[in-house]
């Protein structure tokens, strides 16, 4: 039973992690590009700025999240999202809007988004340097050491403050955002010109408005994804790199322009890529005893070196774009 | 006054002209149909009332008011809806959605228009809450006509209503149409079918190469046996 | 959604220019390249020649590679956003075939071993497309997909694990397998052709479907091949890196750095010629004709019975392989095999502002790109941080700052940031370049 735990913990809570961060990515992506038609490379970046903005006012403010008992990168958190929805805003008006107003192919607005990148990354390593620095600055992470109630049972199931957290809020998160795009006028409005955007201006909605809302709820959530991944792991400059190809991966897996399927794209990138790193040798070593002798159970069955975890995004892009290239949901989707 | 007065319009896509002065005027109680071959101006003429292409001379009165030029969602305020041909749903939106989104510069008047566009169309009340993209051709129609319905324009657009629909479903829509003419709506059509669309219409208006070469009731150019014979195929 | 639309006033001068008289004098190539020729000079002034040299050579490996971007970009709007993991496999193919033979290696059983494990993957991947194919035997399509997948997935556990232990084996006995102390310019040609065959594979997938994709599956592949390369010690000694790299010209040690650099620039410049030549005669020749055709108008070429995805691929693997040849070339000067040292910033963006500032889709504009853009990247580092120290101690006395220790690394950052200004400043105000493709009008 201990190894079922090791699977737990290995696979099932590592891969909903990832699966969370992913989908919020995700998620926004699939929003920039049903609504401005471009994928948008930046994004990854985006999310860094969020952690990089929460590192900032904890480490001006470390005290204040010690006053109502949460921590204080969680508390200030809705600000630094404030922040990155502002930045997002005013990237698409200084950088992307004048292209748009060119009728530029996508493509071209894709290595603008690249160039947006550059600078972010630039700044933010200017100004943070390039190693590596922790959000807690006067909190401590507390790591929850659940025992399992079987006697055999030696090993706990693992599972720290900042990844309860990140379930609750991708949790919230997509209930917030099913009620927004379902319930609010402005949500459908996004709808509708995701739809049609010809029609929608003919019935009066307002273009810019639609394309400003979008940006700031694609950096909130960006900031929420990058300041928790950067809680569970620690604050890097280059966080960014490694999210791009598994969130663009989830948005295409879900249908480009389907929010809900770019949460469940996430969460399968997520689970693929854990259980693609996952040492399958210990889940058989039980029943090694029971094995033929000449069959002898390699110390490392996983499918890919965690150094080569980037190999399964990749695949699963592949795979999608060979087979299903509108995704694995069916409906609307933008080619 | 008539509901719209527009007086030798020239127009096109960026500078060239595709109509090359051309007149209509509709009343508020009028069924107007424009006919004619393909390539005479019948959609650029709508197009270019709805503010979806350059006017370059003349001039478009809606209750007196100039409104050429005015881009379309200043149009939808001053009382103008469109339908175009194709493409004139959110697919992947509920009918009620899709109907909602008609209002959008008008939130007060969803729950009274709604009733209202269910008593034109019943078939949309039961599939209200189906994607618009899952219904027929025809319901689709309705779906777009009742959009256009959902801010009370006084005067109604519709480009080409009943294109690739069968007849059955066309006869159907031309009976709405009339309904809503009769509601206090000034309907100004584009149609193929031209001899249906001539007998529902107050005016018709046969263009050909951008200008206006018959105009008269739908009943007397139907009886007229020039027009008959060189735009009705005999 | 074109992008030369006639509403558009500022681009009005640019278009009557570009498809003015066909034999004007090249008045703007000509201010451009004697520019460039005078900050040349300036750099061999102030810095001397043989450090002027390498610049040159460096950025002649750099034109190679921006002229296989601006056949992808420029002739067919195809955006490789990878270019890194060409120039890698270049690097890869550069060493391995060039450096000497390691004997530790081949004296052992260890070649057996290792031919072995490479034909068990080559039988596992036959028994898999076989099963794949059962269904012909009247085996039901359900029953056959799952039987292919377990079988796939079985066989692929069986060949990795033991062929993780052969690598291991390789890395604790012998290092790495060595090389194949074959010529260099054999090297630089197997880089071409294994990059464009990746290249193949990418735009096999990629090309019919939206423009975006090509440019998210590059980028992944660029890693991919960057993350293998680091990891496969047994390959590539990995993070460990191998040096030096043999030249195909006589190196430093016997002929000094200013001479040996100049034979190696004189042998890029051959090659930039042989492309520059190759490129103009298949440009005028109805390839060239057909691929332009359907770069300014995709329908109507495809309503000609023109097979565009065809002429797609052949341009995405031309360009791939340009990437490669350019990227083993740079590696062999370098003379240094890091795959670590490839960064899809220096790789792949600084590549692609060459090209766009150069003028996408014109030869000459490219080489021009690339050159002055290098220059610009190799200067800026050093001029960079003169001006933050600048700052910094301006700062310190004016405000009482503290003076951050690591401005040199930060420095650095700052030319991230003004590549990725560049970008954005050349899209927006000279979409065009600085040497506009001019758009003939053919019949």
């Amino acid at each position: 039973m201990n190894e079922l735990v090791f699977f737990i913990n290995n696979v099932v809570i590592a891969g909903s992690v990832s699966g969370s961060i992913y989908a919020m990515g995700a998620v926004g992506v699939t929003l920039i590009f049903s609504i401005m038609r471009f994928a948008h490379f930046a994004h990854g970046d985006m999310m860094t700025f969020g952690a990089f903005m929460v590192l900032l006012l904890t480490t001006l403010f470390p005290q204040a999240g010690a006053a109502i008992g949460i921590p204080t990168p969680i508390l200030l958190m809705p600000l630094a999202m404030a922040l990155t929805a502002a930045l997002a805003v005013g990237i698409d008006r200084t950088f992307y809007k004048p292209l748009r107003a060119h009728g530029v192919k996508p493509i071209v607005m894709v290595i603008a988004s690249l160039g947006v990148t550059l600078m972010l990354q630039g700044l933010i390593r200017l100004f943070a340097g390039t190693g590596g620095s922790s959000l807690y600055v006067d909190d401590r992470k507390e790591i929850f050491r659940l025992p399992v109630p079987i006697e055999s049972v030696r090993v706990p199931v693992v599972i720290t403050e900042p990844q309860l957290y990140l379930f609750g809020l991708t949790i919230l998160s997509v209930i917030g955002l099913h009620l927004f795009l379902s319930r609010s006028r402005l949500g459908k409005a996004m709808r509708a010109m995701s739809d049609n955007p010809d029609l929608a201006q003919a019935s009066g909605i307002n273009t810019n408005t639609i394309v400003a809302v979008t940006w700031m709820l694609a950096g909130g959530l960006a900031a929420i994804a990058g300041t928790l991944l950067s809680l569970d792991v620690t604050f890097k400059p280059d966080l960014s790199f490694f999210l791009l190809l598994p969130i663009f991966a989830a948005a295409i897996v879900g249908g480009v322009g389907h929010p809900f399927g770019a949460i469940a794209g996430g969460f399968v990138v997520g689970f693929a890529e854990s259980l693609a790193v996952f040492n399958w040798s210990v889940l058989l070593r039980p029943f090694r005893d029971s094995l033929p002798e000449w069959l002898e159970l390699p110390a490392n069955l996983a499918f890919v070196g965690t150094e080569y975890k980037i190999v399964v995004p990749f695949f699963i892009l592949v795979a999608i774009l060979v087979w299903r290239p509108t995704g694995i949901f069916k409906g609307k989707v933008i080619t | 006054m008539p509901l719209l007065d527009a007086r030798d319009v020239y127009g096109g896509y960026g500078g060239m002209n595709i109509l090359n002065g051309v007149d209509m005027a509709i009343e508020a109680t009028e069924v107007g149909v424009i006919v004619g071959p393909n390539g005479a101006g019948k959609s650029t003429m709508l197009k270019a009332i709805f503010g979806l292409l350059s006017v370059n001379q003349g001039e478009i009165l809606l209750n007196g008011e100039t409104i050429h030029n005015l881009p379309p969602n200043k149009l939808v305020q001053r009382g103008m809806g469109f339908v175009p041909q194709e493409h004139n749903v959110f697919p992947s939106m509920t009918v009620q959605e899709n109907l909602e989104m008609g209002a959008y510069l008008k939130p007060d008047n969803i729950k009274r228009m709604l009733e209202r566009v269910y008593e034109f169309f019943p078939p949309l009340k039961e599939k209200r809450h189906q994607p618009a993209g899952e219904l027929s051709g025809g319901q689709r129609q309705m779906v777009a006509m009742g959009r256009a319905l959902m801010p009370e324009p006084d005067l109604l657009l519709l480009d080409e209503p009943t294109a690739g629909l069968s007849p059955l479903y066309m006869n159907e829509i031309f009976e709405r149409v009339k309904e809503v003419n009769a509601a206090g709506v000034g309907i100004l059509m584009v149609e193929q079918n031209a001899k249906q669309a001539l007998a529902i219409a107050d005016k018709g208006f046969v263009l050909a190469a951008g200008q206006n070469r018959f105009t008269d009731t739908g009943a007397a150019l139907l009886a007229d046996p020039d027009v008959a014979k060189s735009f009705l195929g005999g | 959604m074109s992008q030369s639309q006639p509403t558009q006033p500022s681009r009005e001068p640019e278009r009557a220019d570009s498809v003015a008289t066909p034999r004007r004098f090249p008045l703007r190539e000509t201010v451009l390249f004697l520019g460039l020729l005078g900050v040349v000079l300036a750099v061999y002034a102030a810095m001397g020649s043989a450090y002027g040299t390498r610049m040159l050579v460096e950025s002649a490996c750099y034109a190679i590679l921006a002229l296989g971007l601006t056949i992808q970009w420029g002739y067919a709007g195809q955006f490789n956003a990878g270019v890194m993991g060409f120039v890698a496999l270049g690097g890869f193919c550069a060493m391995f075939f060039s450096i000497p033979v390691n004997d530790a290696f081949w004296n052992s059983e260890l070649p057996g071993e290792l031919g072995l494990a490479l034909l068990y993957m080559v039988g596992a991947i036959v028994l898999v497309v076989a099963a794949s194919r059962l269904d012909r035997l009247g085996v039901p399509r359900r029953l056959r997909t799952i039987f292919a997948v377990v079988l796939g997935v079985v066989l692929y556990m069986l060949v990795i694990s033991h062929f993780r232990e052969v690598a291991g084996q390789i890395e604790s006995q012998a290092g790495f397998i060595g090389g194949l102390n074959l010529p260099v310019w054999f090297g630089w040609i197997i880089g071409g052709a294994l990059a464009g065959g990746v290249g193949y594979f990418i735009g096999h997938v990629c090309l019919g479907l939206r423009s975006d994709y090509l440019a998210i599956a590059t980028i992944g592949i660029a890693e991919i091949i960057k993350a293998f390369l680091k990891n496969a010690d047994w390959l590539t000694r990995g993070t460990a890196t191998v040096s030096p790299l043999p030249w195909p010209v006589p190196g430093p040690s016997e002929v000094g750095f200013t001479l040996a650099r100049a034979l190696y620039l004189s042998v890029t410049a051959v090659i930039i010629a042989a492309i520059f030549f190759l490129l103009h005669r298949a440009y005028n020749a109805p390839w060239g004709r057909m691929i332009r055709a359907i770069r300014d108008n995709e329908v109507s070429a495809a309503a000609m019975g023109k097979d565009i995805n065809k002429r797609r691929l052949e341009i995405f693997v031309l360009g791939c392989i340009l990437m490669g040849i350019g990227g083993a070339v740079l590696a062999s000067f370098n003379s240094i095999f890091d795959p670590q040292g490839y960064l899809p910033l220096n790789h792949t963006f600084l590549v692609l502002v060459m090209v766009i500032l150069g003028g996408p889709g014109n030869n000459l504009g490219t080489i021009f790109g690339a050159v002055a853009v290098y220059i610009i990247w190799i200067m800026s580092g050093p001029l960079a941080l003169s001006l933050m120290e600048w700052a910094a101690n301006a700062g310190a006395g004016v405000f009482g700052w503290e003076v951050p220790t690591n401005l040199d690394s930060r420095a650095l950052q700052a030319r991230v940031f003004v590549i990725g200004l560049l970008i954005s400043l050349v899209l927006r105000f000279a979409p065009k370049g600085m040497l506009p493709e001019k758009v003939r009008h053919h019949g």
